[in-house]
């Protein structure tokens, strides 16, 4: 047995194991050092400065990058780095843009933040005027993502994540000193480069330099438009982390949600898990079909619109192994906008639909806008709002969201499965195809899917399930640097799989870059949160969910190929 | 007989190349066969383009500042006549320059043909090589390079011996050694200079490193703008391989060693460790933070040993001498000598090489041969943009790593700017904060919006906006900078700040409270008035005035509205009869 280890930290003994750096013992040891840079998930870059620590000769060094050492004697908080942290500040501040009270990150703002914190209220050296104009362009050409460099502190936290997590690259540093800027290669607009839209640099950004492009206007139109009949779908994951927005524990607050829908005034409110379950059953018979036909495997999965972008941008070649089911959110709103154009007299009223996708996601913003999905010339999905979008909604229409009386979805689309509901993490869409392929349907059965391997939030896991006469060899991957390493292997003959799930964040919806950022534990908790949802569900499996056969007979009928399924046309940019 | 003419950039810049020609042509015409030959710098810039004549006896004659028309004239009078031209011989002052000097790694530049070789093993080259790797382990190696106390040249000072015992340790079993040929400073050139006249020095001292701890491939990070010490390296790259000192099993060996040549872009950042390996893998240049070190993850994340070429043409000296003659130059702990490029109002500006521990005064005085035009001696930069000023009572200060640290200054890569009395300190710092703001690299913010901020404050302070509180918050930025920067250009850029504002407080504050730049150097400290007894209100100050800031009727005193004036010094031009006055 190893002994155990210790630092001084102000003076008192703290135990550490296996930290990687002072600063994780220092908040474990529960001070809040103050950075702008750091984040356990990515490499250790240390521009900020802030996290600087002090050990007893007087010397500073920054504790994101120190490894902690037995014996250790650090002081986070003495009036020599209070100097200096707070002139780091204002040198940050100084050319920064100050328009806190228009900018869409106010009161959510880490600079905003440690400002406040460490009673920044004058900013001496601000006459270079840089923190008053505009002088970079703000670039709008992406669907999903708004760049506006003149909101960025340079932390690189973006850069990172697009590079070490997603393998896409798409933004880097330019030029140097005064000069450097984050930007595209070129400065190409976003919209033009290799952005898959997964909004993880949105997630990181502590500023407002990369936001969620808002759409919420939108919805308000559609809302108040008397010709407008506005359906909503929610996403799984979202019901996990909207709390979280508004001071809440992490817990399912789809009730929640239906609530403040109904109040914002969508006339209709529904649960896009409902659609996962279709998904299951298209997804599960063409993965049946292909090992019954010998077809090239493996089948990959195609409800992440950000890996179907990065798999049209790398690898065209994998096209033809993309599953050809529409994602949860396009089926959705494909058979929703049948169902009035086939049945309109068993409309709840009979205006014209106005589909809104409340996602967390960025992509999905980009995915709906994509022609392949579109039919008859109109797109199916109208309008995408992420979590963070629905907060901002909510807190407009003046809603104390944490005070309302739960409610339910309407019917028919808002009835799901707990497979369906499963879609919300990583390894999600996985188990709920295994329970769709599995004889045994008894809810003791769901239960046990758990123990295949499926769960937990590991960027790959692998697992091999029996199915009549011959094994199903499964890959699970999230975060698309983890995704490419595995196709890598794949191509090269490494390893063989039979179906292969991607979600391009890392840990899956529940950390999409529409959502409020969350640290590995704070996913873990979302993970569990939707696990709970699924263990609270009668039904568990996706075609024991009745309205899916209502929703078969009624409306898709022979429609499958049209309704629920896409060939997408490759590579978008042509940068 | 035989010609040599001085041919490193600064040689070719003052038209060496057409010296050389005027040599060969006059030869040609005279049908003699004596070879012209190209050697390198021998440091005496002032005087160049320089050229050697040796007789058959081997005695050298040096001229100075030899144009083709006196090449002509050497000609006649010395290789047709036998008899030394007298007005271009190196006059006194050069010959001290040159003879209160110790040249260790320097003694073949200006002497030998770098393009050559053979001019480089007659002069006992490659013969450190071959001690070591016949009769040296690589242990004994480490043990010489550590006991002699030689430590990094290129700035920091750390014991080259003890760098390579760390390499030489680590168990992975890919090592690199990296040359830092980066060199960046304003107004230095030495590596240059022995790159240029002694490329082959650098490659031995290169290729020992590499049996010393393992490593099998060199990296040498040159800047692009040194395009002749790159042709001269390549060239004894190929010389080397030629001649078995380099590439497979060297001198029949089992040990092989090769050397690839990288081009920098130029970035000052670039010279800094981390930023340097960086930039060879392709990679944006730009400092990591540390741990892990150089020398455990270095270039391509593997050991490296990484030194500068001063360090590395050291080496070979040492292998020869041994560790008890090499400490025996220089100072403890400072062994050896030191290049400094010695530039600015001195009079023998150029590449001296020193013992460690030489003081300040005898570098300027004896071997500078004191400040230019009779002016009185001010101040020295010593270590480019990253050192500090040295004044007066520092003159007897021994140049050694340790004695110019306890004083707020750094060797750093050797240069020395001479400063006269005419020279404003506030535009001093001035010109180095700009020079390190530019050459930020932008990532950590204390540097990148740091030095931004104090060069404006200096600009305040320069175009007389200051005030005593400029002087207080440069000095709290400076002291934040130094303390939390990330990579040693971010630590170090506030020294010169801060060492003039140490040094000079009262020119700072003559400049923020009493309106005043004592050297008279700040444009926007000086007043124009008119000189009443002189003036004769012609009018044409009043007419040529862009700004109207000249009053005054015909044949009447004209007077200037100080609020106004810009300044432009046109009215000063067009007066007939010195009437403006500068104030």
């Amino acid at each position: 047995m190893t002994q155990q280890k210790y630092m001084t930290i102000n003076g008192e003994m703290v135990a550490f194991d296996d930290e990687k750096n002072i600063l994780e013992v220092v908040r474990k040891a529960g001070i809040d050092i103050p950075a702008l840079c750091y984040y356990s998930d990515l490499s250790i870059y240390g521009a900020c400065r802030m996290c600087i620590v002090e050990d007893e000769r007087g010397n500073i060094m920054t504790s994101c990058s120190t490894p902690p050492k037995g014996g250790m004697t650090i002081f986070t908080n003495t009036p020599k780095l209070n100097k200096h942290r707070r002139l780091i500040l204002k040198m940050l501040l100084s050319s920064h843009c100050r328009e806190c009270t228009t900018c869409v990150h106010s009161g959510n703002c880490s600079l905003q933040i440690l400002a406040n914190r460490f009673g920044i209220t004058d900013v001496r050296f601000d006459k270079s005027g840089k923190a008053f104009k505009d002088e970079y362009k703000i670039d709008l050409s992406s669907k999903s993502i708004k760049r506006d460099p003149n909101k960025c502190i340079l932390c690189g936290d973006c850069v990172r994540v697009c590079s070490e997590t997603q393998n896409v690259g798409a933004i880097d540093f330019a030029y140097r000193g005064w000069n450097l800027e984050v930007t595209t290669a070129f400065h190409e607009p976003l919209g033009a480069t290799e952005c898959v839209n997964c909004g993880q640099c949105v997630s990181v950004c502590p500023t407002a330099a990369l936001t969620v492009k808002p759409e919420f206007d939108k919805a308000w139109d559609a809302i108040h438009d008397k010709t407008k009949r506005t359906i909503v779908q929610v996403a799984p994951a979202v019901r996990v982390a909207l709390g979280e927005m508004f001071e809440m524990e992490t817990r399912n607050v789809m009730p929640l949600i239906n609530a403040a829908l109904r109040k914002m005034g969508f006339d209709e409110i529904y649960d896009t898990s409902f659609s996962a379950d279709l998904t299951v059953i298209e997804e599960s018979e063409e993965l049946l079909r292909k090992i019954r036909q010998g077809e090239t495997l493996p089948l990959f999965s195609s409800c992440c619109p950000g890996w179907v972008s990065y798999a049209e941008n790398r690898h065209p070649d994998l096209l033809p192994q993309i599953s050809t089911c529409k994602s949860p959110m396009e089926m959705f709103s494909s058979v929703v906008k049948e169902d009035a154009v086939l049945n309109p007299g068993l409309q709840l009223d009979p205006r014209e639909p106005y589909v809104v996708a409340v996602m967390p996601c960025t992509a999905k913003k980009y995915e709906a806008a994509r022609d392949e999905l579109s039919l008859e010339g109109q797109p199916r999905t109208d309008l995408v709002l992420t979590t963070k979008e629905l907060a901002m909604m909510i807190r407009q229409a003046g809603i104390r969201f944490n005070e309302l009386a739960p409610e339910a979805h309407d019917l028919l689309f808002g009835m799901y499965s707990g497979a369906g509901v499963l879609f919300g993490v990583t390894g999600g869409v996985t188990e709920a195809v295994i329970r769709r392929l599995i004889s045994d349907k008894s809810n003791r059965a769901m239960n046990n899917t758990q123990f295949l391997g499926v769960r937990g939030l590991e960027g790959v896991k692998e697992l091999t399930i029996p199915y009549e006469d011959r094994e199903i060899r499964i890959a699970i991957v999230s975060g698309l640097k983890n995704a490419e390493n595995l196709i890598r292997k794949i191509k090269s003959g490494e390893i063989y799989y039979d179906f292969v799930e991607v979600m391009a964040c890392p840990g899956g919806c529940i950390n999409g870059g529409g959502q409020p950022i969350a640290n590995l534990a704070e996913r873990q908790e979302r993970a569990e949160v939707l696990y709970a949802d699924d263990r609270l569900s009668e039904v568990r499996h996706s075609e024991g969910n009745p309205q899916v056969k209502v929703a078969y007979d009624r409306i898709i009928k022979d429609q499958q190929h049209r309704l629920l399924h896409v060939h997408y046309n490759g590579r978008r940019c042509e940068g | 007989m035989r010609i040599l003419v001085g041919q490193g950039s600064c040689g070719i810049a003052s038209g060496a190349k057409k010296t050389a020609a005027a040599f060969a042509e006059q030869i040609r015409a005279a049908e003699m066969d004596i070879p012209v030959d190209v050697t390198g710098c021998i440091g005496l810039c002032y005087l160049e383009p320089i050229v050697d004549i040796y007789d058959d006896n081997g005695k050298m004659t040096r001229y100075t500042k030899v144009t083709p028309d006196t090449a002509k004239l050497i000609f006649d009078a010395h290789v047709a006549g036998g008899t030394p031209y007298t007005p271009a011989l190196i006059p006194a002052a050069g010959q001290a320059f040159l003879d209160k000097q110790t040249r260790v790694v320097m003694k073949n530049c200006g002497i030998i043909n770098p393009e050559r070789i053979e001019d480089y093993i007659a002069s006992g080259g490659y013969r450190a090589l071959s001690k070591a790797i016949r009769n040296m382990t690589s242990d004994e190696i480490c043990d010489v390079v550590l006991g002699s106390d030689l430590r990094g040249r290129g700035g920091g000072g750390f014991p080259t011996g003890k760098k390579w015992v760390q390499v030489k340790r680590q168990s992975e079993p890919v090592k690199y050694v990296v040359c830092n040929a980066d060199e960046g400073d304003p107004g230095a050139f030495m590596d240059r200079s022995i790159m240029e006249g002694d490329p082959h020095k650098m490659l031995e001292g290169m290729i020992i490193a590499g049996l010393a701890t393992g490593a099998h491939t060199g990296y040498i990070y040159v800047r692009a703008e040194y395009p002749l010490a790159v042709h001269r390296l390549k060239i004894a790259i190929d010389q080397a391989k030629a001649h078995g000192y380099l590439g497979d099993r060297i001198l029949g060996t089992d040990f092989s060693f090769d050397i690839h040549i990288n081009l920098g872009a130029g970035a000052f950042v670039c010279g800094e460790g981390s930023a340097l390996t960086a930039s060879i893998e392709g990679q944006r240049g730009m400092p990591r933070v540390k741990p892990p070190r150089t020398v455990e993850k270095g270039l391509f994340e593997k050991p490296t040993v990484l030194n500068n070429v001063e360090t590395f043409a050291n080496v070979p000296e040492v292998i020869l001498m041994g560790a008890e003659a090499f400490k025996s130059i220089g100072t403890p702990k400072n062994a050896g000598t030191k290049a400094f490029a010695l530039t600015g109002n001195v009079n023998n500006t150029g590449l001296i090489e020193v013992p460690m521990g030489t003081s300040l005064r005898s570098v300027i005085f004896d071997i500078g041969g004191g400040v230019k035009n009779g002016k009185k001696f001010k101040a020295v930069q010593i270590g480019g943009p990253s050192g500090g000023c040295l004044t007066e009572s520092h003159l007897d200060l021994p140049l050694d790593f340790d004695s110019l640290e306890k004083v707020g200054a750094m060797i750093g890569s050797g240069g020395l700017v001479v400063m006269d009395e005419d020279t404003c300190m506030v535009s001093i710092a001035r010109f180095f904060m700009n020079f390190t703001q530019q050459e930020s690299c932008g990532k950590c913010v204390p540097c990148r919006e740091g030095t931004h901020i104090m060069l404006e404050l200096l600009d305040d302070i320069v175009e007389a906006r200051g005030t005593r509180e400029t002087i207080d918050t440069l000095l709290d930025l400076g002291d934040t900078i130094c303390a939390t920067a990330l990579c040693g250009l971010g630590k170090t850029a506030a020294n010169p700040v801060i060492s003039t504002i140490t040094q000079f407080k009262d020119e700072y504050l003559a400049h923020v409270v009493d309106g005043v730049c004592p050297t008279g150097q700040c444009q926007a400290y000086r007043k124009y008035v008119v000189d009443e007894d002189r003036c004769v209100g012609c009018g044409l100050c009043r007419k040529v005035c862009p700004v109207h800031a000249i009053s005054g009727g015909t044949k009447r005193t004209h007077k200037i509205d100080t609020q106004v004036c810009i300044k432009c010094n046109s009215c000063v031009s067009a007066c007939k009869f010195d009437a403006i006055q500068i104030i």
